[in-house]
C-alpha cells in the first residue's frame, strides 16, 4: 500500500470493497472532495450520492439505504456528522437497526483553520451514548483500512473518527485488527499511556521512546476502538504498570479516558490521568499551535507522566 | 384514469370502518393515544393496503414488494389496525397496544411489528428514509413503489424539505408521498402554530408532482395514487385534506386530540356510532 493521505487510503478502500459488493453504497454532504471520496465517485458513480449539504437528511437517506439492504458509508466533518445529525443517526439508524457506517473527518483540534465552530470534542461522546455500536478511531493508514473493511462487515452501525489529512504508518500491513482490540505499540512496566487517533498515538511513542531513555518503562496503547473498550488490555496493563495516563484529542469528560477511568474505578483502581479536553471550546490555529494550545504534544505527555508517576509512589 | 368500481369502493369503506373500529377500540382499551391523527389517515391507510400496494401478508418481508414510511409515526395505531385487518398479525395483538413487551409500541418500530417497513416516531425523518429506500429499490432493479405519509405539522420540520430536494434531485419517481393535512398541530391549528401556507406551492417549488384531494373520499385518492404512478421522472406528493380524529365522535375536527385520553364511555359511544354505520350502509 502506498503512503497516502489518510482520506486516499478511505477512498481506495472503499473502492476496494464496492468492487467486491455491490451493496457498498458511499454518501456525502458536499464534502465529497474534502472527504477524498470523489475518487471512489469517478468508479463507482451510480454508488456515491451527494446530499448537499444536509447532514440530516444524509443520515437519514442512509438509513433508508440501509433498510433497503445496502450497506452505507456516510461522511462529514466530525461536527456535523456527528453533532448535527444526532438524532437522525440515533432514531433513523440505530434504533431502527438500519446499520449504517458513519465517518466524521477534521476530529478534535485536525479542524485547524475552521477553528471552534468545527471543532469537535465531543463526537465520541456523543456516539458513545448510543447503544449497541462501535465508534474508533484509527491512528494509521494500515489500521484504517483494515478497520474500514471490518465496519463493512459487523451488523451494527460504526462511528468513524478520521484524520482526513496527512499519512502515518504505525503498523507491518500483516497485522490484524479486530473492533474491541487495542493494539501494544511499545511494551512498558511503569506507567501504561492509552492513545488514540492520528496525532496522540504517534506523540505518546515519542514520549515513551525518552521516558525511557530517562529511566522510565512506559507502555503505549493504541486504544482505536473507543466503543467497546478493551476490557482485558486496560485491565493487564492497569495491573501491570499501576499507572493509566489517556491521551485524547477530545474531551475526556466523554471520550475513550472516561471509559477507562470507568472501568477502572469498578475493577482495578490505580492512579490515572486523563489527558485531553477539558470542558473547553476548541479555537482557530495551525497545527503546531493548537497541539501547544491543548497539549496535544509529546513533552506535555512527558510532563503528566511523570507527575503521574510521582502519585503513584505515594498512592 | 382507472375509476373505481362502485362494488370495490364499496368494499374499501367497510375496511375502512372496520379498520376504524380497530382502532378506537386498541386506543380505547388503554385509555389514552394518538387519536386525532390515526383517525385521519384510515382511508389513505385503506387504500393502500387493500387497493394499490403490491405486499404479502404471509411473507412481510418479500423482497420487490411496495412498502410505506408512515413518517408520522404516532399513528402506528391505525396501521396496526390496517396491517392485523389485512393478516399481518394477529387482530387479538391490537389488544396489547402500548403494553409492556408488546409488539405494538405507539410509534411505528420495524423490528417488532410485521409489516412496519421503517421505525419511526421521531417528526421529519420518515421522508429521507422513503429516499433511501426508494434509492436502494432502485438500485437493485425492484419495480415497486415506496409510499410516505407526513403530517402537516410534520412538515414544519427542516428535515422534509432537505429530503423533499434530494428527492427530486435524484429523481425518485417511484416514491409517493401523502401529506395528511388536518390543519392541526399538537397546541393549536397549524395555521397558528407555523402557517404552512400554500403546501401544494412549496411542493411544486420543490419539483414534485403536485395533487390535492380530499382524503376522506377513498375513490378520489385511489385515482390520485394511479395518476402519481405514471408520473416516472419526479416524486409525487398528494396532500390529503383530512379532518383530525375522523369519525371519531369525541375527538372529530377537535384540538387537543393529538394525544389524548379516552373514557370507556367515550370509546363505547365512538364505537356504538361506527357500528350504525356499518348496519345502516353509511
Amino acid at each position: 500500500m502506498e503512503d497516502k493521505d489518510m482520506r486516499n487510503i478511505y477512498s481506495d478502500t472503499l473502492c476496494e470493497l464496492a468492487s467486491q459488493n455491490e451493496d457498498i453504497i458511499v454518501l456525502d454532504a458536499d464534502l465529497s472532495g474534502a472527504n477524498g471520496i470523489s475518487e471512489f465517485g469517478k468508479k463507482f458513480p451510480e454508488r456515491l450520492i451527494n446530499v448537499g449539504v444536509a447532514e440530516a437528511n444524509m443520515v437519514g437517506i442512509a438509513s433508508g439505504l440501509s433498510a433497503g439492504g445496502m450497506i452505507p458509508f456516510a461522511s462529514s466533518f466530525a461536527c456535523f456528522a456527528a453533532r448535527r445529525a444526532f438524532d437522525q443517526f440515533f432514531i433513523s439508524s440505530n434504533y431502527a437497526k438500519c446499520k449504517i457506517n458513519l465517518v466524521g473527518t477534521d476530529p478534535g483540534i485536525s479542524a485547524l483553520y475552521n477553528g471552534g465552530t468545527h471543532m469537535a470534542f465531543e463526537d465520541i461522546g456523543l456516539m458513545r451514548s448510543v447503544p449497541e455500536m462501535i465508534v474508533f478511531e484509527p491512528s494509521d493508514i494500515v489500521s484504517l483500512k483494515a478497520l474500514v473493511k471490518e465496519a463493512a462487515e459487523v451488523p451494527v452501525s460504526t462511528y468513524m473518527r478520521l484524520h482526513r489529512k496527512g499519512t502515518n504508518r504505525l503498523y507491518d500491513e500483516s497485522e490484524k485488527f479486530e473492533f474491541g482490540k487495542g493494539k501494544v505499540l511499545a511494551d512498558g512496566s511503569d506507567i501504561a499511556i492509552f492513545a488514540t487517533g492520528f496525532i496522540l498515538v504517534k506523540e505518546a511513542l515519542e514520549a515513551a521512546a525518552y521516558l525511557e531513555k530517562h529511566g522510565i518503562s512506559a507502555a503505549v496503547i493504541d486504544m482505536m476502538t473507543v466503543k467497546p473498550i478493551d476490557e482485558e488490555l486496560v485491565l493487564k496493563y492497569a495491573e501491570k504498570t499501576g499507572a493509566v495516563l489517556t491521551c485524547e484529542n477530545h474531551q475526556v469528560s466523554t471520550g475513550m479516558g472516561s471509559a477507562v477511568a470507568a472501568l477502572l474505578s469498578e475493577k482495578f483502581p490505580v492512579p490515572v490521568c486523563l489527558h485531553g479536553v477539558k470542558d473547553q471550546f476548541g479555537e482557530v490555529g495551525d497545527l503546531e499551535y493548537l497541539k501547544q494550545r491543548f497539549g496535544f504534544n509529546s513533552v506535555k505527555i512527558i510532563e503528566l507522566a511523570q507527575k503521574l508517576l510521582l502519585r503513584k509512589k505515594t498512592a | 384514469m382507472v375509476e373505481m368500481e362502485a362494488v370495490e369502493l364499496e368494499q374499501l369503506r367497510e375496511k375502512a370502518k372496520k379498520i376504524r373500529l380497530l382502532t378506537i377500540e386498541a386506543i380505547g382499551n388503554l385509555g389514552v393515544g394518538h387519536v386525532g391523527g390515526s383517525m385521519s389517515i384510515i382511508e389513505v391507510l385503506t387504500v393502500l393496503y387493500y387497493s394499490q400496494m403490491n405486499v404479502d401478508p404471509g411473507n412481510p418481508g418479500m423482497p420487490g414488494r411496495d412498502k410505506l414510511v408512515l413518517s408520522k409515526g404516532h399513528a402506528g395505531p391505525a396501521l396496526y389496525a390496517t396491517l392485523a385487518e389485512k393478516g399481518f398479525f394477529p387482530v387479538e395483538w391490537l389488544e396489547t397496544l402500548n403494553q409492556g413487551g408488546t409488539n405494538l409500541p405507539s410509534h411505528c418500530d420495524k423490528n417488532r411489528t410485521p409489516g412496519i417497513d421503517m421505525t419511526t416516531g421521531s417528526l421529519g425523518q420518515g421522508l429521507s428514509a422513503a429516499v433511501g429506500i426508494a434509492l436502494a429499490d432502485r438500485l437493485k432493479k425492484h419495480d415497486n413503489y415506496i409510499f410516505c405519509i407526513v403530517g402537516d405539522g410534520e412538515s414544519e420540520e427542516g428535515q422534509v424539505w432537505e429530503a423533499a430536494m434530494a428527492a427530486a434531485h435524484y429523481g425518485v419517481g417511484k416514491l409517493i408521498a401523502f401529506t395528511d393535512y388536518n390543519k392541526m398541530n399538537i397546541d393549536g391549528y397549524t395555521r397558528d402554530i407555523m402557517n404552512l401556507d400554500d403546501l401544494g406551492a412549496k411542493w411544486s417549488a420543490f419539483n414534485w408532482h403536485v395533487q390535492r384531494v380530499n382524503g376522506h373520499e377513498m375513490a378520489e385518492i385511489n385515482e390520485a395514487v394511479e395518476r402519481a404512478k405514471k408520473i416516472t421522472e419526479r416524486p409525487s406528493m398528494i396532500i390529503l385534506d383530512t379532518i383530525k380524529g375522523k369519525g371519531c365522535s369525541f375527538a372529530e375536527g377537535k384540538l387537543g386530540s393529538h394525544n389524548m385520553p379516552v373514557s370507556q364511555q367515550q370509546k363505547n359511544e365512538a364505537i356504538a356510532a361506527l357500528n350504525q354505520e356499518v348496519s345502516s350502509g353509511r
